[in-house]
C-alpha cells in the first residue's frame, strides 16, 4: 500500500486489515459493522477549508471550453415531478441527445433520468444514440415502502429498458443503525439490477454528518455500487461540495483497496457552470483525472444544461446570451 | 471633538441586485472634483459586473412591470422624498463634481427632483397617453396597450452628473422596465447617491442597477449583452454610439440617441423610446 498524507493512508490500512479479497468482501453483519467502524472520522474543518481553496481556482478560455463540453457529456438531465407527461420527457429525450440544434459539435448528455413508468417511453426516443436511460427506484424519493414493492419497483424499470437505476437507502435504517439491513436491500437491488448499472442514493442531506457520508459511501460500495450518489433533489440540502469530496475520498481509497473504480454523481441544486467546473476541479485534484469521465461522474440536474450552453456559447462569441436562446424544460 | 480625529472615507458602491456591491474585480478608481481635487474612491465595474446586474435585472423586471402603475408611481414619489431629505449631500456632491456654484447646484438638484416627481405622475398615465383603442371593422374592441421593452442598458450622460442621470434613468423606470446604467465615468457619485436613495424607496432589488467604471470597457458588454433588450447611448460619444449601435443591432435591441441640440425634460421621446404596444383583442359582450 502506497502510503498517503493524513487520515486517507489511515482510512484504507484500517480497511486493509478487515476486508479480505478476493473471496467475499463482507460475510457477515459483524464484519460489516466492524469495517464501517474502522473508518476514521472526517476532519469537517479541513474539508471544507480544501473545498473553499479548490473553488478559488481559476479555469479560463480552453480549459474552459474543455471543462463545459465535458460536463455537458456528464449530465443526467433529470425530470422527476408529478406533473411529468409524455410529451416532457419526450422534449427532454430529444434535447439530451441534441443539446442545441444549431450547433451539432455539443456533445449529447450522459443520460436521461425519470421515473419507472416514463422509461419505455424514453428509450424508445434516445434508440440508436449514446444517451442512456437512467431511472430512479425503490420508492424513490423517500425509500419507505417494504422490499417487495422496491424490488418490483427495480424490475420494473428494468425490464422496460432502463440503463441505469438510481435506487434510494433506508436512512431511517441507517441512521437506527441497522446497517445490515441496509447493506442487504442494496444487494438484493444489485441483483434485480441485472446488467443495468446501479446507482445508489445516500439522501446525504438527511445523513447530517460527514462521518456518515462516509460510512454510507463505503457501504454503498461494498454492496456493490456502480455509482454512489449525494441526493435525490427532493430535500432541502442536496449535494455540496464537501460532501462530494468525502465521496470522492471514498472512491478514491476503495479503487486503492480493491482496484475498483467507484462512480459519484452529485446531484440537486447544482445550476451554473461555475459551480459544475468547481465540482470537476474536486473530482480532479481528489480522485484523479481517471474520473474525469462520464463514465465515472455524472451531474444530477435540469436547468444547469442551459446555462452550460449559455457559457459555451458566451465563449464562442463573446457575446452574452439570453437565457431563453434554449428551450426551458 | 478634537482636530486629530481620523477622516472617515467613504468607497462608493456599485448597486446590483439590491445590493451595494464591491466590483467583483476588485478594482476602485479615484474620482476628482471639477479643480482636479480628490473626492473619493469609487468602485470600478468590470464585463462581469455588467453580467451579474443584466441577470438581477431580468429576475426583477416582470415584479415591477407587473406592479400596478400606482404603485410605481408610488415608488417613484418616494424616491423624490428620499432625494429631498438629503439634498444637502446632493448639492455638496453635484457641485464638486461639475464646478457649479452652490445656487447653481442648489437649482440642478430641484430640478432633478422635479424631475422625478415628474415621472413619478406619468406612470398611471403612460397608457391612457401612448395607448388607446383603434376603430375596427367587426364586433370587437381593439386595444393599443403600452408594455415596457424589458431590460434596458442605459449610458447616463457624462456632464450633467445628477439631472442627465435622472433624464436618462427616470424614464425606463416609470414605464415598468428594469435599469442597468453606467453611471458617468468622471462624475458617478451623484449618480451613485441617488442609487443609495433608491434601496430606501421601496424598490424591489434588481429594478435599477448601477456600474461606475471606464465607459469604454464595460459599454460595449452591455451593447452586445442578448438579454438586453433595449440601449440608452445619451452618454456615449459620436463614434462610440455608433460602434456600440451597430453591435446592439446584432441581438436586435431598441436603441436610444438623443437628437442634436437642445431637449425639453419634459419630452415624451424618452419615454416613449423604450415601450412596446401590444395589440389586444376582446369580443364586445352584452
Amino acid at each position: 500500500m502506497k502510503s498517503k498524507v493524513g487520515d486517507h493512508a489511515q482510512s484504507v490500512d484500517n480497511v486493509v486489515t478487515l476486508v479480505t479479497s478476493p473471496g467475499p468482501r463482507i460475510d457477515s453483519e459483524a464484519h460489516l459493522v466492524a469495517t464501517l467502524k474502522a473508518l476514521p472520522g472526517v476532519d469537517a474543518v479541513g474539508v471544507e477549508a480544501r473545498v473553499a481553496k479548490l473553488a478559488t481556482r481559476s479555469i479560463k478560455t480552453s480549459a474552459k471550453k474543455e471543462a463545459l463540453d465535458l460536463a455537458l457529456s456528464m449530465v443526467d438531465l433529470t425530470t422527476l415531478e408529478g406533473a411529468d407527461t409524455f410529451q416532457k420527457v419526450r422534449s427532454l429525450c430529444t434535447k439530451a441527445m441534441l443539446p442545441d440544434p444549431r450547433d451539432a459539435s455539443v456533445p449529447s448528455v450522459a443520460a436521461v433520468c425519470v421515473y419507472p413508468d416514463l422509461v419505455a417511453l424514453a428509450k424508445d426516443v434516445v434508440k440508436g444514440s449514446s444517451v442512456k436511460v437512467a431511472s430512479v427506484a425503490t420508492a424513490f424519493p423517500s425509500g419507505r415502502a417494504s422490499m417487495k414493492v422496491k424490488l418490483a419497483d427495480v424490475e420494473e424499470a428494468v425490464s422496460a429498458g432502463a440503463d441505469e437505476i438510481d435506487m434510494v437507502i433506508d436512512r431511517g435504517a441507517f441512521l437506527s443503525g441497522q446497517l445490515g439491513r441496509v447493506y442487504e436491500e442494496i444487494v438484493a437491488v444489485k441483483e434485480a439490477c441485472g446488467t443495468a448499472h446501479l446507482k445508489v442514493i445516500l439522501e446525504t442531506g438527511e445523513l447530517v454528518t460527514y462521518d456518515n457520508v462516509r460510512k454510507a459511501s463505503w457501504l454503498a460500495m461494498l454492496a456493490g455500487a456502480d455509482f454512489i450518489k449525494t441526493s435525490t433533489g427532493k430535500v432541502s440540502v442536496s449535494a455540496t461540495r464537501p460532501v462530494a469530496l468525502v465521496m470522492l475520498e471514498a472512491v478514491r481509497d476503495f479503487a486503492d483497496v480493491y482496484g475498483q473504480k467507484i462512480g459519484v454523481k452529485v446531484a440537486g441544486g447544482i445550476r451554473t457552470s461555475k459551480d459544475a467546473i468547481r465540482y470537476l476541479v474536486l473530482v480532479n485534484e481528489t480522485a484523479g483525472s481517471a474520473w474525469l469521465s462520464p463514465d465515472l461522474f455524472r451531474f444530477g440536474a435540469s436547468s444547469l444544461l442551459n446555462d452550460l450552453l449559455m457559457q459555451r456559447q458566451k465563449l464562442a462569441s463573446g457575446v452574452y446570451v439570453r437565457s431563453d436562446e434554449f428551450s426551458v424544460d | 471633538m478634537s482636530n486629530n480625529r481620523v477622516a472617515v472615507m467613504k468607497t462608493y458602491k456599485l448597486l446590483i441586485g439590491g445590493e451595494f456591491v464591491r466590483s467583483e474585480s476588485g478594482r476602485s478608481y479615484e474620482v476628482q472634483d471639477a479643480d482636479g481635487a480628490f473626492i473619493a474612491n469609487v468602485a470600478q465595474g468590470s464585463r462581469k459586473d455588467v453580467r451579474d446586474a443584466v441577470v438581477a435585472a431580468r429576475a426583477a423586471q416582470p415584479r415591477w412591470q407587473n406592479a400596478t402603475a400606482y404603485n410605481r408611481g408610488q415608488v417613484l414619489y418616494r424616491l423624490a422624498e428620499m432625494a429631498e431629505s438629503r439634498r444637502d449631500e446632493l448639492v455638496h456632491q453635484v457641485k464638486a463634481a461639475e464646478g457649479l456654484s452652490t445656487p447653481d447646484a442648489e437649482s440642478t438638484v430641484s430640478a432633478s427632483i422635479d424631475l422625478i416627481i415628474y415621472y413619478a405622475g406619468w406612470t398611471d398615465k403612460v397608457a391612457q397617453v401612448l395607448g388607446g383603442s383603434n376603430p375596427v371593422a367587426g364586433p370587437f374592441f381593439n386595444f393599443s396597450v403600452p408594455t415596457p421593452t424589458g431590460v434596458i442598458g442605459v449610458l447616463a450622460p457624462t456632464s450633467s452628473s445628477l439631472l442627465g442621470f435622472v433624464q436618462t434613468v427616470l424614464p425606463p423606470l416609470c414605464s415598468g422596465n428594469a435599469v442597468v446604467v453606467m453611471a458617468s465615468e468622471e462624475r458617478p457619485i451623484p449618480g451613485l447617491l441617488l442609487g443609495e436613495m433608491s434601496a430606501t424607496a421601496d424598490f424591489p432589488g434588481g429594478v435599477l442597477n448601477i456600474i461606475s467604471g471606464q465607459l469604454g470597457e464595460v459599454a460595449p458588454t452591455l451593447a452586445s449583452h442578448e438579454d438586453v433588450d433595449g440601449l440608452d447611448l445619451t452618454g456615449a460619444s459620436i463614434e462610440q454610439a455608433g460602434e456600440w449601435a451597430r453591435s446592439a443591432a446584432d441581438s436586435i435591441k431598441r436603441v436610444f440617441v438623443p437628437r442634436s441640440g437642445d431637449e425639453s425634460l419634459s419630452s415624451l421621446r424618452r419615454l416613449r423610446a423604450f415601450i412596446e404596444t401590444a395589440t389586444v383583442w376582446h369580443t364586445i359582450g352584452q
